[in-house]
């Protein structure tokens, strides 16, 4: 079950086979490998699989829309981060655990028009704080490369679901690297859009400058396809650029470019942090290829993406303890019996305390405290200085680039478990592609290559802001030139 | 001791938009409890604010209105708290960054202009209402009026009695109604005040401690509140203790404030700029626009209206409510009679202006059967209690009724011959000079024509009959 969205269209085309008996095969993978997996917090087994046959007999009737709508009968998944009416959305979290939504995210209302299928919705770390898919409240996420191991994190549960051949592709919402990081532990392809381009309106907000969704795929291109679809102006938030759709997949598709005509920049320097050592010996060889290749490699400076990290865990926890004071069990979510409190500010206290995990209250705690009065300046207002130097530091290094190359993660797959009490040492891991996001700038982590262990190690290109349609073209050439094809064993 | 006294003022209003401050809900009052709530307002997860331009413009016209400086870059912040009428638990509001600041108002006390300086006007969102009395066990919550777009105005403590203070507030109710930003209907909690008061040794510098006296809902209450604190100030230090920072709540009950909460346990509210809403731009070319489409400032439009021989109290009434200004000019295009448009508004029209449905046409209508005396006044106003409702042709309610008036003398003088005849005694009375039995007799001739008779008409032939000046 590792078909890309092209390999399916194809498929339906050629009549190889018909939505509903896709939808049966990856029903049937799932329940052969999620119990261990634990990919999915809900699978919409009959919703699918009803809307997959009635699918069947719109191609049966006209399969030109197989031409005009490459998503078409594509099975998706969600993270459980996005609304859709009527169905439950946890965000990861006991606070929400019965939380049936009434009305449709913007993401999810632009994937309903593409008659795309949904699965089931991906489990992911509680409110998307996390790099590991452990602080969900339904239990970790298993990489399924090696089940010792964690998908990385926060949306661990797409990543792993794609990986492991349970959904065609999934979106997922990165803040400092929540689709990247796991796509790169998963071995598959993960894009963060540019600030702006998606529409957050139905995305349950961790930190509000920073969250984007983007598509989880197996192909550059896949993730192509999903951008389009998902992206464009939302009168209903304020943030999302009034801009059309992007038009990536066409652009890809005209071949008419070449790695040689990019130029690629390294920043060398933030990379000397202390990468793993199988990573950058990788990296290092890539490189090297890509210069015997004829393709421009430049050294670039980013001097102040060294304080990206407290920069991020300063802006995020701040906008999270706002954007999570809505969850106080008054109107919905987790709410403590009544008649055992003795009075509103216990009522408060219990349904919090019993609502939120440990992670999610160490985070509110974080940002009280930087926004609490006379901190205001020292903290957030800093942070949000650091910011704009590292801005204008990605500013001039796009002066003399076009796209920025690195590994996405300084380290491989950790075990499950191994950084849970160390919450800093996970903080840390988030260190290459925090910058992205701080910088609103599009950043794709594509496959690069396995471990001796066999563990997937990723790439990370980076580009200026707003230009998807670049980045994707040196994406997809290096994905061409890296010719990454490998799949997890299980 | 001899103290004077610092006054400042804030005062809350909500702005007169069809929706609220960031979602499309209706922004009205007295519906149905929680039938004018969205996805937005009540906090549910996932939903975003947009910001209401018409709440921007009204802001706008507010302080060029108060001789504000309008903000080219204003921005909004989030203010924590939780309770359960704040759905998101913060409450959007302008903060460091406000659409307008450095305004003025001169009020008139005692024949003396006061020059009021306005520190600021910044935007935020109202909150819900808890309802404690439907129930034992419960609190409700009504969030029909959470997000309905606020203004609060903000003094300079500039304000010295309590005089001064209700001055200032009469004439910026005054200002906000006729510019139509708010209704400041008091008694719907659209215009709320907020008074900071202190008291200093006379030829003191620096500034004594102030109390917050919070919510006082009407004028007076305001100025009894403000010569309450002003007294128990006094006492305090006069016995040598110290005021404490505190907010204070008026009892209207017993006229007193009582201590609410004092500055150690104030919250901490923790104001950051929204993530979610960009910094609000005025273009020079829009506040250009709002600028030249302002109407008359009120000033001007009381002195045009006392220029067509109208008195100041008759104006005052036409300018304390949008409807009846301009149910009034719209009229006086129609007829130029100012006066009579005037009286008919301020004495029969206001009594229905809530549940208005005339147009200015029909109105003008019947004011012309009054005038030509086609119709009595007491007829005129059985009419319009009908059409005001229906807005239907006056001239057909007064057919429909028989309420034409009768102005023939011939018919007239008939009439009173009877009554003459009918009371031979009176008749002699008056004779003989007993003048004041003159409205026996309108009365007698009105009675035999059912009201319909003219009375002036009546009025003239009886003292014609019985030689009266």
């Amino acid at each position: 079950m590792y078909k890309t969205i092209e390999d399916i269209n194809k498929g339906y085309k050629k009549k190889d086979f018909k939505p509903s008996e896709l939808v049966s095969e990856y029903l049937s993978e799932i329940k052969l490998k999620d119990q261990k997996l634990n990919s999915y917090t809900e699978v919409f087994e009959d919703l699918v699989f009803s809307h997959a046959q009635n699918l069947d007999k719109e191609i049966d009737s006209d399969n030109s829309i197989l031409d005009s709508n490459i998503l078409f009968g594509i099975p998706i998944a969600l993270k459980d981060i996005f609304l859709v009416k009527d169905l439950i959305c946890t965000s990861g979290s006991k606070m929400l655990e019965n939380y049936v939504s009434n009305y449709d995210s913007k993401v999810y209302e632009s994937l309903k028009i593409t008659s795309c299928l949904l699965l089931g919705k991906n489990n992911m770390d509680e409110f998307a704080m996390g790099s590991s898919t452990e602080t969900s409240y339904h239990g970790p996420t298993l990489n399924p490369w090696d089940l010792n191991r964690v998908p990385g994190g926060s949306s661990g549960g797409s990543a792993s679901a794609v990986a492991a051949g349970l959904a065609c592709a999934s979106i997922g919402t990165d803040t400092g690297g929540s689709i990247r990081q796991p796509a790169s532990f998963c071995g598959i392809v993960g894009l963060k859009p540019s600030y702006g381009r998606v529409s957050r309106f139905g995305m349950i907000a961790f930190s509000s400058s920073l969250d984007q969704a983007g598509p989880l795929c197996r192909t550059v291109k896949d993730s192509a396809i999903l951008l389009d679809s998902i992206s464009g102006y939302d009168s209903k938030d304020s943030t999302c650029l009034n801009l059309p759709p992007t038009n990536c997949y066409t652009e890809l598709c005209k071949n008419d470019f070449n790695l040689k005509d990019f130029t690629i920049g390294i920043p060398s320097k933030l990379l000397d942090i202390g990468l793993d050592r199988e990573i950058k010996t990788n990296f290092d060889s890539l490189i090297k290829e890509l210069i015997s290749n004829g393709v421009k490699v430049v050294d670039i400076e980013l001097p102040n993406a060294k304080y990206s990290v407290a920069t991020y865990y300063i802006i995020a926890p701040c906008e999270a303890s706002s954007n999570l004071s809505r969850f106080d069990g008054v109107r919905y979510g987790h709410s403590t019996d009544y008649k055992n409190v003795k009075d509103l500010e216990e009522f408060y206290i219990k349904n919090r305390s019993e609502g939120f995990g440990d992670e999610v209250k160490r985070r509110i705690m974080l940002g009280n405290y930087a926004l609490s009065s006379g901190y205001y300046d020292a903290y957030y207002l800093k942070a949000n200085k650091v910011k704009e130097m590292i801005v204008s530091d990605f500013n001039s290094a796009f002066n003399n680039v076009d796209c920025i190359l690195s590994p996405t993660c300084p380290e491989l797959p950790f075990n499950l478990g191994e950084k849970k009490n160390d919450p800093l040492k996970m903080y840390l891991s988030d260190i290459l592609t925090i910058p992205a996001n701080l910088a609103q700038l599009p950043s794709i982590s594509i496959p690069l290559s396995l471990s001796k262990n066999n563990l997937p190690i990723g790439l990370q290109i980076t580009g200026k802001k707003l230009d998807e349609n670049t980045l994707l073209k040196v994406a997809n050439g290096l994905e061409n030139l890296i010719g990454f094809s490998a799949t997890p064993k299980g | 001791m001899k103290y004077e006294t610092v006054i400042g003022l804030e005062v809350h209003a909500q702005l007169k938009t069809n929706t609220k401050l960031f979602s499309t809900s209706n922004n009205e009052f007295g519906d149905e409890p929680n039938s004018n709530v969205s996805v937005v307002d009540l906090g549910l997860p996932g939903v975003l604010p947009v910001l209401n331009t018409e709440a921007v413009r009204l802001a706008i016209i507010a302080g060029l209105n108060t001789k504000c400086k309008i903000n080219k870059k204003s921005t909004f912040a989030r203010k924590h708290y939780f309770y359960p009428d704040l759905p998101k638990g913060y409450q959007i509001s302008q903060y460091d960054e406000p659409i307008a600041s450095n305004g003025l108002l001169v009020v008139n006390v005692d024949g003396n202009e006061k020059k009021i300086r306005i520190n600021r006007i910044h935007m935020e969102e109202d909150a819900g209402k808890l309802i404690h009395d439907l129930s034992d066990e419960y609190s409700l919550v009504d969030l029909n009026r959470a997000g309905v777009p606020l203004i609060e105005i903000v003094t300079e403590p500039d304000i010295s009695t309590s005089e001064e203070a209700v001055e200032y507030l009469k004439k910026l109710r005054k200002i906000l109604v006729f510019a139509g930003v708010s209704d400041c209907d008091m008694e719907k909690g659209n215009f709320r005040c907020d008074a900071n008061i202190s008291i200093r040794p006379v030829g003191q510098k620096e500034l004594g401690v102030k109390t917050e006296i919070k919510n006082v809902n009407s004028f007076r209450y305001v100025q009894k509140a403000i010569e309450y604190e002003i007294t128990r100030q006094a006492n305090v230090l006069d016995k040598g203790d110290k005021i404490i920072q505190e907010t204070r709540l008026f009892n209207a009950g017993t006229n007193k404030t009582y201590s609410m909460r004092s500055k150690e346990d104030a919250h901490d509210y923790r104001y950051f700029p929204d993530p979610d809403l960009k910094p609000l731009i005025i273009e020079d070319e829009e506040l250009e626009r709002i600028s030249s489409d302002l109407n008359q400032s009120y000033e001007e439009k009381l002195s045009s209206y006392i220029s067509l021989g109208l008195s100041s109290d008759d104006v005052e009434i036409l300018l304390s409510e949008s409807i009846l200004f301009s149910f009034f000019d719209k009229s006086l295009e129609l007829i130029n009679e100012p006066k009579l448009i005037s009286n008919w508004i301020i004495t029969e029209l206001i009594k229905y202006k809530s549940d208005i449905k005339l147009d200015a046409n029909n109105f003008v209508e019947l004011l012309k059967m009054v005038k030509a005396g086609s119709i009595n006044n007491n007829s005129a106003k059985e009419v319009l209690s009908k059409i005001v409702v229906s807005n239907e042709s006056p001239e057909k309610i007064v057919k429909d009724m028989g309420l034409t008036q009768e102005s023939s003398e011939d018919f007239l003088i008939s009439i009173i011959d009877e009554v003459i005849e009918a009371n031979p005694s009176e008749y002699e009375r008056i004779n003989n000079g007993e003048e004041k039995l003159l409205a026996f007799f309108v009365g007698q001739t009105m009675k035999l024509t059912k009201g319909k008779g003219n009375p002036q008409i009546i009025n003239k032939i009886l003292k014609e009959k019985f030689n009266l000046s």
